[in-house]
């Protein structure tokens, strides 16, 4: 057994309103630059929809993720090392700009620079920003948008067209009875991915001491097979830099204890994060799981049990400090995971072992149950709505347990069961023993689930222990000799400077890009600029003079 | 005249080449990269961007042999001289039209698609500038001197010539003889050196062949600093209270 832990998240679906601020403050922190106009690391797509980039979820197409091969190897779905070599001067299975969509930027001057006088409002026209010439909007990140031209689209979402055919069908024949939820995406952070296997710069890499899995942008040579390979297409390219970018998974802030500024910012409170403990050393058996509807348990059965005293000996011996332990027998995530059983993996067929995992939403059965004529809040109706409507159940399925709809239905029982076991508690505080044993949970188990999906506070949905390191007296001693932090320079963005209040240590958060810190460069370097080891030199700025 | 031209412009050029080069990889590691452009446009480059890379591995090949291997060499390994021309002259110009075949595709691209001409900085015009000048003065030199004209025999003069560079006894005579599209296209090359630390060109230095037998995942460790704890939103909260409370009632 190797323990690693990694911070993983999960998303109660029945709780994100479709509002976009994930996306938005993510944007505002990572990717309002010239390159990445047109990449969102979170994006929000509506479900059933074809998804941001289109039809991503499509393997057949784009060959992300992994398979087994002949001899039940695990091998790249887009080949192995030869042939991804042989394939390097031009990538079969990269998409477009067209299938992400084309960035434009507004002129919105006219607004205010237009002469007096006019006998019509003057109009701001979208520009390309790739071109900088005019424009048509004709697709968008989140274009489908409660269900926005899904009458003509969604049936070629690539879920449903995987859904038996009879189910696929009813889909499109009720399609004005159908239902809708919202799904925010960011990386995986995969205990097995795609991309860092198919770099081959060897620039992708997972962190071991928190899981993250980030680009070196020093090492990354543009080869942009990580884009093909990642099976969520959550791996972009920069196309001012020509350098591959992806989430980050805001370490900054999980370095400093702090929640991810997509997390932070939720408005309907449904991300968690925390860290679990998993064994590296069973990956790749939980990946190479020959039927695709064993990948959950597989995958479940990779992480291990906090509250094991061999599990937290196996930790300290790994270096990882008390508070991690602790952290971990506190992780709402492994709690979801785990304990409760409720969260699952988005498509845990591509065997990546993904890291976000989601609570299925139950509003769309609760939906289907009232338009059914029957009773919402009636555990059994709800129960048997849940068996006899395969249409949301079966297409939850298809996204989350590999189309095991038994599966998906388990877990959407619980979450009605404990709805109903809540409601009488509520109400007439009768426990409804039925409804524990129908779903194999107690009393307790049932109340803090119920606890932690509705009411938990900031501290209980986020538990991160801030960064360790193995040899922290040494760096300590080498931050009071270069001073701190590389971002408290004159007008940077740490700026240094006195705690809130002026008492205590310094309230500053002090977030750290790279390790030698001379290697972040703010902005456009000039002619001349200081190499890390204090010799200057000529610099070269590959994006300068672009017309 | 002929010392500058053969032997101070050469060794000049493989200064800037190895120098260029240390000074690239030292100080612009974050501009070191192929710098795609095939998630702006895709159709045309897949044709012509194998076409150019194929081309150039069997043009680089071809030089390589026919200037780093002495004909004492093939004579000794009893290489008839007709064969060896033979493969010389069609090998290069098969994969010299390969090259020029999928360089006219990535230019035409270059320009016919808004979207890549918008990303193309004056360093790839240069670029492609001297690549095409490059690729007619080698083609000029193979199809119409020796596929079509006379013939000229490199391997006596420079050949000898560009070796003789490399083991620091220069031997200029030899290049005074040589038809005037040799003599330009062998300049043409080392200033193409010279240019090379300078363009998207040193992405030829990173072909990632470790690839081949790297494990699948990467590890690393984080490096830095343990950034300092924040203190928690609502210890925060308490002492801006309480500053603001002592400055209302101080």
């Amino acid at each position: 057994m190797r323990i690693r832990a990694q911070v993983a998240m999960v998303m109660n679906l029945d709780k994100c309103i479709g509002c976009h601020t994930c996306s938005v403050t993510c944007k505002q922190t990572w990717t309002n630059r010239e390159g990445t106009e047109y990449v969102w690391f979170n994006n929000v797509e509506t479900k059933p929809g074809i998804g941001y980039p289109k039809h991503y979820e499509d393997q057949d197409r784009w060959h992300g993720g992994w398979r087994l091969d002949g001899k039940g190897r695990l091998t790249l779905r887009s080949g192995g090392r030869v042939k991804r070599l042989a394939r390097i001067f031009a990538n079969p299975d990269l998409p477009s700009i067209d299938d992400y969509y084309e960035p434009v930027t507004f002129d919105k001057d006219i607004l205010v620079s237009a002469p007096g006088g006019l006998s019509d409002t003057p109009v701001k026209r979208p520009y390309s920003a790739l071109t900088g010439e005019p424009t048509a909007v004709e697709w968008g990140a989140n274009w489908e948008d409660g269900l926005g031209g899904a009458h003509e689209r969604a049936d070629r979402d690539p879920n449903i067209t995987r859904m038996p055919a009879e189910a696929a069908a009813k889909v499109r024949f009720e399609f004005e009875k159908t239902f809708m939820f919202h799904l925010p995406r960011i990386c995986e952070h995969c205990l097995n991915p795609a991309c860092v296997s198919a770099c081959p710069s060897g620039a992708m890499y997972k962190r071991e001491e928190d899981g993250i899995v980030l680009v070196d942008q020093n090492k990354c040579r543009g080869w942009r097979m990580c884009v093909s390979a990642c099976p969520y297409k959550k791996v972009y390219v920069n196309h001012a830099t020509g350098k591959a970018e992806k989430c980050t998974l805001c370490f900054p802030r999980i370095e400093a204890g702090q929640p991810t500024i997509c997390s932070e910012t939720c408005v309907g409170r449904l991300r968690y994060l925390g860290i679990v403990f998993y064994d590296e050393d069973a990956v790749l058996a939980a990946a190479s799981v020959p039927d695709e509807r064993d990948l959950l348990d597989a995958q479940r059965g990779v992480f291990l049990d906090p509250h094991d005293p061999a599990v937290q000996q196996a930790a300290r011996d790994a270096g990882m400090p008390g508070e991690w332990i602790e952290a971990a027998k506190l992780s709402p995530v492994w709690r979801l995971i785990s304990e409760y059983r409720i969260a699952l993996p988005l498509h845990p067929e591509y065997r990546t072992l993904p890291m976000v995992w989601y609570v299925p939403p139950l509003s769309p059965v609760l939906d289907a149950a009232g338009a059914a004529g029957r009773d919402d809040t009636d555990a059994d109706d709800v129960f048997h709505t849940i068996r006899d409507l395969r249409i949301p159940v079966e297409y939850l399925a298809e996204l989350f347990t590999a189309g095991d709809a038994d599966a998906a239905a388990g877990v959407l029982m619980k979450l009605a069961a404990m709805r109903s076991y809540m409601r009488a508690r509520t109400l007439d505080g009768t426990v409804a023993q039925g409804l524990l044993d129908g779903i194999g949970m107690t009393a307790e188990q049932v109340e803090s689930m119920y606890r932690l999906l509705a009411i938990a506070k900031y501290d209980e949905r986020y538990v991160i222990p801030a960064a360790y390191s193995k040899d922290a007296a040494a760096l300590e001693a080498q931050a009071a000799t270069t001073g701190g932090c590389s971002l408290d320079c004159e007008g940077g963005p740490g700026m240094g400077g006195q705690a809130v209040g002026g008492s205590g240590p310094a309230a500053v958060e002090r977030f750290h890009l790279v390790g030698g810190d001379d290697d972040v460069h703010a902005g456009r370097r000039g002619l001349v600029s200081r190499r890390p080891d204090g010799r200057i030199g000529l610099s070269v700025d590959p994006s300068r003079g672009r017309s | 005249m002929n010392t500058v031209v053969w032997i101070v412009l050469p060794y000049l050029c493989l200064a800037v080449f190895v120098g260029g080069h240390v000074w690239r990889w030292r100080h612009d590691q974050f501009g070191w990269t192929t710098h795609t452009s095939q998630l702006l446009e895709s159709r045309i480059l897949r044709l012509g961007s194998p076409l150019f890379h194929l081309g150039a591995f069997g043009v680089i090949g071809g030089h390589a042999m026919g200037l780093l291997v002495p004909a004492s060499v093939t004579a000794a390994l009893r290489i008839p001289e007709h064969l060896y021309h033979l493969t010389a002259v069609w090998g290069g110009t098969l994969t010299g039209a390969m090259l020029v075949a999928g360089l006219v595709l990535l230019i035409a691209r270059r320009f016919a698609d808004r979207r890549v001409r918008h990303t193309t900085t004056p360093m790839d015009k240069v670029l492609y500038a001297a690549l095409a000048a490059m690729i007619a003065l080698g083609m000029t030199a193979t199809v119409a001197v020796n596929l079509l004209g006379h013939g000229y025999d490199y391997r006596e003069t420079i050949a000898v010539w560009f070796r003789s560079v490399f083991w620091f006894s220069p031997r200029s005579d030899l290049m005074i003889g040589a038809p005037l599209v040799y003599q330009l296209h062998a300049v043409g090359g080392f200033l193409f050196l010279a240019l090379w630390p300078f363009t998207r060109l040193v992405h030829v230095w990173s072909a990632p062949l470790a690839y081949l037998w790297r494990p699948y995942v990467v590890y690393r460790a984080r490096r830095g600093l343990v950034p300092a704890t924040p203190p928690a939103p609502a210890a925060v909260r308490e002492t801006t209270l309480r500053t603001v409370g002592e400055r209302s009632h101080g």
